[in-house]
């Protein structure tokens, strides 16, 4: 293997921290042989900063105006967003479950952090966290009894642990006082939270 | 019987959870489309990345943030299938 | 898919060495299928560089929480739903 033979800036500056001065020489390192052009890691790293959980609540805003569309997506969720002109990402099926009056979703990876990132953008450190991996499944009201919802106790409450392919996403209950709203508008009260099944969406006079 | 470091369902824990919020970093947004590029190019899939990461010593996991353990993992899987020589990615970050 | 919606099926008790799905806190037990997903991968061979063909059978199953933990509430409001391989499960007995 040939030296480098150009400057390049020094690996640390002591300020950082080790896993960056590594992720840097492993891009690098995989750029030097060929594995990967710096062209796709950038088309990749700007992908990934364009999600947000606003293709989600999207979903979900016209899922509340629109029976139809709501039949749709719980029967095919990908296929709902893909009608939307929204990217549902690589991710072969996700699976929109709709909270109700008497059912109440909440979605964990226990094994590591499946998510469905191209909808709502990166998952929360919450999320990926061991506590909230570890409690979620054995105690769920006590997860959201720290994020300080009370959903009743005679609610059915589904905790998902997404083990595998499929990606989940709740459809939040529409809040109450919303009738005059426009699509738009309840798209803004439909939050990342309230998309994983910890939280309810904004209330309308706090939006 | 046992459970891998990964297997975290129904474990006993006291920790509260961390509700803050955490933007990510330039390194762990390149860590994540480093994966995603491999995995583009059939070098890495999904599976393989997990598996390198359960295979991760347990403190070491219980102690590595979320980004570092995919870094370890990409260096555990390219090193196995011959991309990475053993221990180069530590010298080149020694610089 | 040979299991149908609301079969009851128990989960493999397996000490599986290699990369796997199914957490261990559903290995042994009895649940209900609740949904039939398509038919998806092997991430058990994918995981070791292999394609992971064929494609196996993938299932929501739901567990009563008291029967995972027993000191937590029992009920029909207390079920936990996971996402089982098909090579992991077995009819009820």
């Amino acid at each position: 293997m040939s030296e480098h033979d150009h400057d390049h800036t020094p690996m640390s500056n002591g300020d950082e921290p080790a896993a960056a001065v590594r992720a840097r020489a492993l891009e690098e390192l995989l750029i030097e042989k060929g594995v990967l052009r710096a062209e796709e890691i950038r088309a990749g790293i700007d992908w990934l900063v364009s999600r947000t959980p606003a293709d989600g609540a999207r979903l979900v805003a016209r899922a509340w105006l629109d029976p139809e569309f709501k039949r749709r997506l719980l029967a095919d969720a990908r296929a709902a967003a893909l009608e939307l002109g929204l990217d549902p990402g690589p991710s072969p099926v996700v699976v929109a479950l709709e909270n109700t009056e008497t059912v109440h979703h909440m979605v964990v990876c226990t094994l590591c952090s499946c998510y469905p990132r191209a909808l709502l953008g990166p998952p929360p450190a919450w999320y990926k966290s061991l506590p909230y991996r570890s409690r979620a499944v054995s105690d769920p009201r006590g997860v959201l009894a720290e994020f300080g919802l009370d959903i009743g106790d005679d609610v059915d409450l589904r905790v998902v642990d997404s083990t595998a392919d499929i990606r989940y996403l709740v459809i939040p209950r529409r809040p109450p006082g919303t009738d005059e709203l426009s699509e738009e508008a309840l798209a803004e009260l439909v939050t990342r939270d309230s998309m994983i099944g910890v939280a309810q969406p904004t209330a309308p006079a706090l939006a | 019987m046992e459970r891998g470091v990964h297997d975290r369902g129904g474990l006993t824990t006291d920790a509260p959870i961390d509700r803050s919020e955490h933007t990510l970093e330039d390194w762990e947004v390149l860590t994540d489309a480093l994966v995603g590029a491999l995995a583009r190019r059939g070098m890495m899939n999904v599976d393989e990345l997990r598996r390198g990461i359960e295979s991760m010593p347990r403190e070491e996991y219980v102690q590595a943030s979320y980004y570092e353990r995919w870094l370890f993992s990409m260096e555990s899987i390219l090193t196995e299938k011959g991309v990475l020589a053993a221990g180069e990615l530590d010298r080149r970050a020694a610089g | 898919m040979t299991y149908r919606v609301g079969e009851p099926v128990t989960v493999a008790a397996r000490a599986h060495g290699g990369h796997h799905r199914t957490p261990s806190y559903i290995k042994g037990m009895t649940g209900r299928i609740e949904r039939v997903h398509a038919a998806f991968r092997n991430p058990e061979t994918r995981a070791y560089g292999d394609d992971g063909l064929p494609e196996m059978p993938l299932y929501l199953v739901s567990f009563a929480r008291s029967d995972l933990w027993p000191d937590t509430p029992a009920g029909p409001g207390h079920r936990v739903y996971v996402d089982v391989f098909e090579h992991w499960l077995e009819e009820a007995s």
